[in-house]
């Protein structure tokens, strides 16, 4: 058996691989990676306590399913800002999208 | 030791691997190949938690649609990173610094908690009772409904942010 410790670890480890590349990657393609890294230790999170609490409650899969679909819509909705600004900037640089930098 | 656990790290240890590559790998081709191998890894951990449904879901939402996505953007904005030049900013100590503070403290929460144990027993057909639910008025589909209200909203939104403006041309 393994203990639901283990899964924690394993999902707070992937959180912070996700979060230093979202802090430290100069590519937003690159940090929208560590994003989708920090969103699948969330699911990680979400399905292993809903094995170890009680398996016939379905809500723990259910609250999982829809953090996949703002997963998916997150993902699209990026992407083509990241496309738009390259097409009219000529950078995908976090630090050079600066125009709204007060 | 039993078989289960071993096939645990095994896997976690894969994944783990597979996304540290991600983050710090410089070509960004090679880092959402390797971001694939992590998220089939994740597949391969919902397996063990009797997750199926989930598992699938991960594989062909993520592996077969996200990442190919990613792959997609990294293609059409290549040109200006050309795999020269410094990938990270000048404070990426820092943000090493924070994520290992992270995770430290809460690898001290997390073994410093007393957890419930396994459930005796079966899971049963999750998939049936997950279908049930989420058209259940009684149980999710609100939330159903509104995620799908979401989905079109993004499709729609990234169609018009990513269409090429007209003064551009």
């Amino acid at each position: 058996m393994i203990p639901l410790a283990w899964y924690l670890t394993f999902a707070a480890a992937l959180f912070c691989l996700g979060l230093y590349a979202v802090l430290a990657r100069k590519n937003s393609v690159a940090i929208l990676m560590g994003i989708e890294l920090m969103l699948n230790a969330v699911i990680v999170n979400l399905v292993a306590f809903w094995r170890y609490n009680e398996p016939a409650n379905i809500s723990g899969q259910a609250f999982a399913i829809i953090v996949f679909a703002v997963a998916a819509a997150e993902a699209a909705v990026g992407l083509a800002l990241i496309i738009s600004i390259y097409r009219r900037r000529e950078t995908v640089i976090a630090e050079e999208i600066d125009m709204m930098k007060w | 030791m039993t078989v289960s656990q071993i096939l645990f790290i095994l896997f976690a240890l894969a994944t783990l691997v597979a996304a540290y590559l991600v983050v710090t790998v410089r070509n960004l081709i090679h880092a959402a190949l390797w971001l694939v191998a992590s998220l089939l890894g994740i597949a391969a951990i919902f397996v063990m938690l009797d997750a199926s449904f989930m598992a699938t879901v991960e594989v062909v939402l993520y592996v077969g649609a996200i990442a190919i996505l990613i792959v997609f953007a990294v293609m059409l904005t290549r040109r200006v990173m050309e795999d020269v030049g410094p990938q990270r900013t000048n404070n990426w100590w820092f943000a090493a610094i924070l994520s290992v503070l992270f995770f430290a403290s809460t690898s001290i929460l997390i073994w410093f908690t007393k957890w419930p144990n396994l459930p005796e027993g079966d899971v049963g057909d999750t998939v049936l009772i997950l279908g049930k639910s989420l058209v259940d008025p009684n149980k999710y589909v609100i939330p159903f409904e509104v995620a799908s209200v979401l989905l079109m909203v993004a499709l729609i939104g990234s169609i018009a942010v990513a269409l090429p403006s007209k003064q551009s041309e």
